[in-house]
């Protein structure tokens, strides 16, 4: 059953100059499923990314409850809330679960897999089965990585970078170590699938006139995410494999005893690893870009910039993996250092062009734009401690302590507010519901203090020596108090979590329609309806800018070109 | 085609700059490795779109002054919906747990993959309409 889809010309001098029609194939034969069946074999993108928005979600809530845990742990001195091995496991299954299985696969299987083939005004993904593939193998991933709290000693307790010789079957044995391993071959096989769709379908099937240059910066940015992925978790799963080979074929690839490498492990994971934060990162760079676009009512200022510097930042990520190793001793420091001080630029080119955009609109505050401005402060604290660690002497001195986990939790904290600025702003397209805007405003600013409460201080935390990873500590009024706002922080994350729920909830039973078009946006999907229809687009406008929604909803405002003037004659003429 | 040409061929060009720079600076071996395959993947598919950029007419999506009929005509077949993706899936996780429980698990999982990759490679021709016509 394949279904032929043809664009027709529907004449008429309005904008509107083309009809998407699907063509059954085989008509005869043709009947959809429904129900269960429905969901197991659909290969619509738009199905797919809800259903791996949903599980990643699902995923998302589990390692918060992780979270919880450990807070509650690290609350009192001396606590025996939980063991010291039950410790290991939860801050292990926290990180494993948060960044494999839910805040990359929310990106780039969920946010990007609905809203991408519609930016650029595709009926599909470039590869359906594939795609759909794709989630049933980051489904299994899931499902083989939670399996690990249901066999005989826990799930695996070696942190979430399983570094070697720590994960060999030496140190530790057992099935749950095991299950990570398979768990992160079948996501990571998953990201790979998902990778070479993105590619392909922003490479072959965007509509006319959308050329690269008009482009979303969403899109941009998850076309450089996809490149990413194709460069970066083949490593990684490459490197997993030779672990189980290490830990069950007598291999000693990571083990000094049979002449193997330990450090080669860091060398490979961080090979993965650092990319990996930019592929976390830059999905939400795109959403940000957007909304902060959308509710400035301008274009995005200094598109092409934006462009570069999505690019670059994709270049350097793949020269700084051993600034994560400089105090193993055995790392090129000068080279490292400079590539990571590099990221900065672009960086803050970024920031530049955000401050850019809202410069002189008119700035709605809605739930999407509050929760992309967070996400502009808590990256931004992120992002300067990064510039200071990418600096040898001072990693030397915070390495390992709570200044990284402080570090890293304001990069990560700031991407979860990034996507809730995503499920705000395109939750009413993929639904056609609206979600709840007061709720939504006190979801924000319980999340985002509640971020900056429990991070601001883990950076003092690690100033004061307090190293990462550790399941108890002395009594010590300044470690207590500390780590005791900590907590208060991630509980006030975890009732604003809960108030997400509510609010999905609540907006199911409200049902406030959305209309197609609800926030007046720029770019090309909120031309079609909410939800879309099967194949995306009964019509497509004129694509003529980068934001070929609002030109068309804006007739009379100066249109907005890239790179050429309007000189069809010309053009025309330079064609032939 | 040329701007996704340039962008694959830039990047090969920078990792594999990065790659020469750090293994003569480091000589550390994985990493130059790492970079060096790094830069060939971006090379292959980008000097692919180049070669065909030269050879083929500037597509619809790729003119700044294409309009919509322009794009006329057949965009691309897709498949409905499959039962193939799940069923191979399925026997992915089969062979993943086959890896933690034993291979007595690879025996479901062998099966499965086989019949998924027979099922779509079928389904595929038959949807294929150039041989209906």
């Amino acid at each position: 059953m394949t279904e032929l889809i043809e664009r027709q010309t529907a004449g008429g001098d309005g904008a509107i100059v083309v009809e998407v029609h699907e063509a059954p194939h085989d008509a005869h034969e043709h009947h959809e499923p429904t129900g269960i069946l429905k969901w197991l074999t659909s290969t619509d993108h738009k199905v797919i990314g809800l259903s791996y928005t949903v599980t990643s979600l699902v995923m998302f809530l589990i390692a918060g409850a992780l979270a919880e845990l450990i807070r509650i742990q690290l609350a009192t001195p001396n606590s025996s809330f939980v063991s010291l091995g039950e410790f290991n496991q939860l801050f292990t299954m926290h990180g494993s679960l948060m960044i494999y299985l839910f805040i990359g696969p929310f990106a780039f299987g969920g946010l990007a897999n609905i809203i991408v083939p519609l930016q650029v005004g595709a009926p599909d993904m470039a590869f359906p089965r594939l795609n759909a593939l794709s989630y049933w193998l980051y489904l299994s991933g899931s499902i083989t990585m939670l399996l690990g709290f249901f066999v005989a000693g826990g799930p695996a307790d070696f942190g979430w970078v399983g570094y070697a010789p720590l994960s060999t079957s030496i140190y530790s044995p057992g099935a749950g170590p095991d299950l990570w391993i398979a768990a992160l071959l079948l996501s990571g096989f998953s990201a790979i699938f998902t990778g070479v769709n993105l590619c392909a379908t922003i490479f072959y099937l965007r509509a006319p006139g959308m050329t690269m240059f008009r482009m979303p910066i969403f899109t941009w940015n998850m076309l450089v995410v996809g490149i990413l992925i194709l460069l970066a978790f083949p490593v990684l799963t490459a490197g997993l494999i030779m672990l189980y080979c290490d830990r069950h074929f007598g291999t000693h690839i990571y083990s000094l005893k049979g002449g193997g490498v330990p450090v080669l492990w860091q060398h490979i994971f961080w090979f993965w690893g650092h990319p990996e934060v930019y592929i976390l990162a830059l999905p939400f760079f795109g959403v940000v870009t957007d909304v902060i676009a959308t509710f400035s009512h301008k274009p995005v200022f200094g598109y092409k910039g934006m462009v570069f510097a999505t690019i670059t930042i994709a270049a350097l990520s793949m020269g700084v993996w051993a600034h994560h190793m400089f105090t193993t001793g055995v790392v090129l420091l000068p080279f490292f250092s400079i590539m990571s001080l590099l990221i900065a630029v672009p960086t803050g080119i970024k920031f530049f062009n955000w401050i850019g955009t809202m410069w002189g609109g008119r700035v709605r505050w809605s739930t999407a734009m509050l929760f992309a401005v967070g996400f502009l402060i808590t990256f931004l604290f992120g992002g300067l401690t990064g510039i200071y660690l990418a600096s040898p002497p001072l990693d030397f001195f915070t390495h390992d302590t709570y200044f990284v986990v402080a570090h890293f939790h304001s990069v990560v904290l700031a991407l979860g507010m990034g996507a809730m600025a995503g499920l705000y702003y395109w939750g009413p397209k993929i639904t056609g519901y609206m979600l709840d805007e007061r709720i939504g405003k006190l979801h924000f600013w319980l999340f985002f203090i509640g971020a900056n409460v429990m991070v601001l201080p883990q950076y003092w935390l690690g100033l004061l020596g307090m190293p990462r990873r550790v399941g108890v500590y002395p009594h010590n009024p300044e470690w207590t108090d500390l780590n005791q706002w900590a907590t208060v922080g991630s509980v006030m994350m975890g009732v604003a979590t809960l108030l997400f729920l509510v609010n999905i909830v609540y907006s199911w039973f409200k049902r406030v329609p959305a209309g197609d078009n609800p926030w007046d946006a720029q770019t090309l999907e909120w031309f079609t309806t909410s939800p879309p229809p099967h194949h995306n687009y009964y019509a497509l406008p004129p694509i003529r800018s980068e934001r070929p929604t609002w030109d068309y909803n804006h007739p009379g405002a100066p249109a907005l070109v890239h790179g050429h003037r309007e000189e069809p004659e010309a053009s025309e003429l330079a064609r032939v | 085609m040329r701007a996704e040409a340039k962008l694959l061929i830039g990047l090969g060009l920078f990792f594999a700059l990065c790659g020469v720079v750090y293994w003569i600076w480091s000589g550390e071996n994985a990493g130059s490795v790492m970079l060096v395959a790094s830069g060939l993947l971006g090379f292959l598919p980008g000097s692919y779109y180049l070669w065909w950029s030269n050879r083929m007419r500037v597509r619809a999506s790729d003119r700044d002054d294409a309009s919509i009929p322009d794009g006329a005509g057949v965009v691309e077949t897709f498949p409905g919906s499959s039962i193939w993706p799940f069923t191979l899936g399925m026997g992915a996780f089969c062979a993943g747990l086959a890896l933690v429980f034993g291979t007595w698990f690879a025996l479901p999982a062998i099966g499965l993959v086989i019949w998924a990759l027979l099922g779509a490679v079928v389904e595929s021709r038959r949807g294929d309409p150039g041989s209906a016509h």
